[in-house]
């Protein structure tokens, strides 16, 4: 019996957790989310491409002000992953500029968002320094 | 003039501010009669009418039409993000060049004052304690601030820092002096909703938003309208000949939308489709980047006018931050960008802004500009964006008569 679950279903738990695109079989393109035919070459095959989990952080903002219920500062990236752009938090870092830089090397990394009433474990991810 | 060009013969905008006693009806029409003034035209000539508001909720052409005028013409409401008010424009010259009206009537207004915060929030909060994949991403949670951020302030921050990584140069303190600068145009600009002057200290020790944008490198929300009057070469030349000296030359009309990047699925691409407009606009009407005599651009933050520098092609690819540091974008420089203080003082009432940039552009090249006109100006470029993404391209020429 499973005992978590993804934040959201790109992302995929167990020994190894790693992103899984939906991508495009004649241009390679890849998305996070469903599409009916590819943005790009309007091709509408796909299949299931996993995400390299180390990347470089391309670009960042360290966000003080947000809306009601999110907590800040945080640090929100866009990653490199091997050519793929990835959304993200940049997590187990201090948020601020000095510790924080374009062209940063960083990883997948996981945590839990909580545990609801019947015992399920929610698991999000970020990614953090690779040292 | 040929008679298939496209001429804007009035054009108005409110004072942007804080109208609390006013609402979007109130705000249109008054730019709307002003516009009509400054055209020397009624409701009874106008045979279109394209109405842009964001965040009102709809139907605003019509609720405008019995403030001014109910003539039985065809509206179009239009909504296109940060855009609206250019894509209204550009409604309105679509039907005219098409042959179906002789005059149209574009118009843009908004009620921001006080918004606060803009995008970000993303699903709500369930209420149940059990983890329930919803929507697109088959999600259990929000995911804004928790992966990554829907916040403009964010998100047009990692617009900025991206160019820093593609090409270097970037800092704190860059983007802090083109706010600098913005704000410093304004004080000469009696239309906008702040004209402060603000030091560089005062600037990077502001409330932090989304680094690098502290609080005075965000666009102010505020209220404002703005309203333009087109019509042809054809039509203007039946008029007066004081018509003909003020009317001004719409040389380019753009709108474009991004086209596919690998990354703007994740974080929206501002660059490609604004470099695309620019090029079919320089290429419309003729005209090439050194030629313009001033820029009116979409700095919605402080790290996204840097990007358009590049992306309008003003500075060498990759040469925006050099550019900037040369002094270039001050009234007093070589290409002077935001001289009306921009979307950071001048307000942002988001579908009055796609017109009012180009009302600041029509005033300078009228010479109508006052304390801050730029000398002897012939030609200007608007722009601005919608994220999602939607970018509006006019470039303007005077008369010459």
């Amino acid at each position: 019996m499973s005992t978590q679950i993804p934040h959201v279903n790109y992302l995929e738990l167990g020994d190894r957790p790693h992103l899984v695109a939906n991508e495009c079989t004649s241009c390679g393109a890849r998305f996070f989310d469903r599409r009916n035919a590819c943005a790009n070459c309007f091709g509408t095959e796909f299949r299931k491409a996993p995400i390299t989990t180390e990347g470089v952080l391309k670009s960042f903002t360290i966000v003080a002000f947000a809306a009601p219920g999110v907590p800040v500062p945080f640090v929100a990236g866009i990653v490199d992953c091997g050519g793929t752009s990835v959304r993200g938090n940049v997590i187990n870092v201090d948020p601020t500029p000095e510790k924080v830089s374009l062209g940063m090397k960083v990883r997948l990394a996981t945590y839990s968002l909580g545990t609801d009433d019947e015992g399920v474990e929610a698991i999000g991810f970020g990614f953090e320094p690779a040292a | 003039m040929a008679s298939d060009d496209i001429w804007i013969l009035g054009i108005a905008m409110t004072k942007f501010g804080k109208h609390s006693d006013k609402d979007i009806v109130d705000l249109g029409a008054e730019a709307v009669m002003a516009a009509l003034t400054d055209a020397g035209v009624s409701m009874r000539d106008i045979g279109v009418l394209a109405a842009g508001n964001l965040m009102g909720g709809g139907s605003f052409g019509q609720m405008l039409q019995k403030q001014v005028g109910q003539t039985g013409i065809p509206v179009y409401n239009v909504t296109n993000a940060c855009a609206t008010g250019a894509t209204a424009l550009r409604t309105a010259i679509m039907a005219v060049k098409a042959g179906e009206v002789k005059f149209g009537l574009a118009v843009g207004a908004e009620k921001l004052a006080g918004a606060g915060l803009l995008g970000g929030g993303g699903n709500a909060k369930k209420d149940g304690n059990k983890w329930e994949p919803k929507g697109r991403f088959g999600s259990v949670a929000p995911t804004d601030g928790r992966i990554g951020t829907d916040t403009m302030p964010g998100t047009f921050a990692q617009v900025g820092m991206e160019y820093g990584h593609k090409y270097g140069g970037v800092s704190f303190e860059l983007f802090a002096r083109i706010s600098e600068k913005n704000h410093a145009h304004s004080v000469l600009n009696p239309m906008a909703a702040y004209q402060k002057r603000f030091t560089l200290d005062e600037i990077m020790n502001d409330m932090m938003i989304a680094y690098p944008n502290t609080r005075p490198m965000c666009s102010a929300n505020c209220d404002g309208a703005a309203a333009a009057v087109v019509c042809s070469g054809e039509t203007l030349k039946t008029l007066s000949l004081e018509q003909q000296r003020r009317a001004i030359k719409v040389s380019a009309s753009v709108l474009t939308t991004d086209p596919y990047q690998e990354s703007c699925q994740v974080l929206p691409d501002v660059n490609t489709l604004t470099r695309n407009a620019a090029k079919i606009a320089y290429e419309q009407a003729g005209v090439s980047p050194s030629d313009l005599d001033l820029v009116e651009l979409h700095d919605c933050f402080a790290t996204a006018e840097l990007v358009h520098y590049d992306n309008l092609m003003l500075c060498p690819e990759g040469g925006a931050v050099d550019f900037f540091n040369s002094g270039a974008t001050w009234r007093t420089g070589s290409s002077p960008v935001n001289v009306s203080g921009g979307l950071e003082s001048k307000g942002h009432p988001i579908a009055a802004t796609g017109i009012a940039n180009i009302w600041e552009i029509c005033h300078h090249l009228r010479n109508e500009a006052g304390d801050r006109q730029i000398a002897d100006a012939k030609v200007g470029l608007a722009h601005v964006i919608g994220l999602g993404s939607a970018c509006g391209i006019h470039i303007l020429e005077r008369s010459g008569l």
